[in-house]
């Protein structure tokens, strides 16, 4: 017994960075399998409120270009508005009367990341504006990522350019799908697989790719990007395509985040 | 001796918030950015509690890695470059280090310059090994650590120069 204790006391200093080493790794580890960053994530108090303070005063660089993707959004909405020709009755305009499938709420990117393997991002939106897990995330051109951990006033979004992301993703004009991956390569390309070999006669370059709505995050037609090129993989059974976003990644700043009001019903209805 | 505390806190935050808030933006040619908060490690006194030295460098990591939703890459590799110090300290200023006497702002700056790239050096390989995390990558943590040495060796030669000329 004495001789164990002697061995800690002499090995004090190794066994302590032995100790504070494997928790280091074992973080890392938790953080790169998807949804396990349990307790090393920035949507805290501290880390979130530095983040928001100091967004404050760098909002106003960007604000031109910010303006401009958001000017750009409300043209095409206002032609899509009026060129219609749905007639909007304004009588069932009340939210009240109607139930809605999908619920939006306005937020701002405080903590973009892109140059990352697994990047996080963080938003000014958390629990207190009812913000939960598994939101999908979405800007004016497509789709940003995926809500992982939320607190009261923050929440973190794991990135579409993060190795673990997974989404699916279809061809607009078929309804070939297949799983968007990120080969940490470009934070313009992202990779989408597993599309059938069969599918080649309606893959050309330049198509356009949207969320499919297989799953309850995201709803059917979400704006993607356009294959840039596409090959097959070494089994030559499906193809795997570069798709080229039309988010800029690197410069995104007013997002929305996305619930889904079935979703509840929906997982109960898988789970059964 | 409060002094001496007060100023390793100061230089604690402050190299904290440098990192996160300018240095992790840099962004050179994309993917580029220097980590010039393993000064704190560098600069600690050669007299020291080495297990609160090595609690103090997880700290620093882990409070990086909260910032920047890493899991704990900079907590394992500020942890590991705390725990080898000493050998490079004894490898780069040789005979000093053994009397314990050595003022980082009095040294060689050949010596120097070889202690802070070496410290820098096994800090950034463990830090992309364990960001990247797949060995068939090598290529791209190789390049990506050469890059980023480059980059941090050059900031913290140009700290400790600028700092060390305000004391005197």
């Amino acid at each position: 017994m004495q001789q164990i204790i002697n061995f800690i006391i002499r090995n004090k200093t190794f066994l302590l960075f032995l100790l504070l080493f494997s928790l280091a790794l074992l973080f890392t580890i938790q953080s790169h399998s998807y949804h396990r960053s349990k307790f090393i994530n920035s949507a805290n108090f501290l880390t979130g409120g530095i983040y928001n303070s100091i967004n404050s005063i760098s909002g106003y660089f960007n604000l031109k270009s910010q303006n401009t993707i958001l000017v750009e959004e409300n043209n095409r909405l206002k032609s899509l508005l009026h060129n219609s020709n749905i007639q909007v009755d304004s009588s069932f305009t009340d939210s009240t009367t109607f139930s809605s499938l999908y619920r939006f709420t306005p937020a701002n990117i405080i903590k973009n990341s892109y140059n990352l393997n697994n990047n996080i991002l963080l938003l000014n939106k958390g629990k207190n504006d009812k913000i939960e897990e598994d939101f999908g995330v979405i800007s004016s051109k497509g789709i940003i990522g995926i809500i992982n951990k939320t607190s009261l006033n923050y929440a973190t979004v794991i990135s579409v350019l993060n190795t673990t992301s997974q989404i699916s993703a279809k061809l607009k004009k078929t309804n070939h799908f297949g799983t968007l991956t990120w080969n940490s390569a470009s934070p313009e390309i992202m990779q989408l697989i597993d599309i059938p070999k069969i599918a080649e006669a309606n893959l050309s370059v330049g198509d356009t790719i949207v969320t499919s709505g297989r799953s309850s995050i995201f709803p059917k037609g979400i704006l993607v990007g356009i294959i840039q090129d596409f090959e097959l993989d070494d089994a030559e059974n499906y193809f795997t395509l570069n798709v080229k976003l039309f988010n800029d990644m690197t410069n995104v700043e007013h997002v929305y985040i996305i619930e889904n009001i079935d979703k509840p019903e929906i997982t109960n209805l898988l789970n059964e | 001796m409060n002094s001496v505390i007060s100023i390793h806190v100061v230089r604690f935050i402050v190299l904290v918030f440098a990192q996160v808030l300018i240095f992790n933006h840099i962004n050179f040619l994309g993917y580029v950015n220097p980590y010039p908060y393993i000064l704190f490690i560098l600069l600690f006194p050669v007299k020291n509690n080495r297990m609160l030295f090595i609690l103090f460098s997880f700290i620093l990591g882990l409070t990086i890695d909260l910032f920047l939703d890493s899991g704990g890459i900079h907590a394992a590799a500020s942890v590991l470059a705390a725990y080898a110090r000493p050998i490079f300290l004894k490898s780069s200023f040789g005979t000093i280090y053994e009397y314990q006497t050595i003022k980082f702002n009095t040294v060689e700056f050949g010596s120097k310059l070889t202690y802070i790239a070496f410290l820098t050096a096994i800090h950034h390989i463990v830090l992309f090994s364990l960001e990247i995390f797949s060995v068939s990558k090598i290529i791209l943590i190789l390049q990506k650590t050469l890059f980023s040495c480059i980059f941090t060796i050059l900031l913290c030669v140009l700290l400790t120069i600028i700092f060390s000329r305000n004391k005197t």
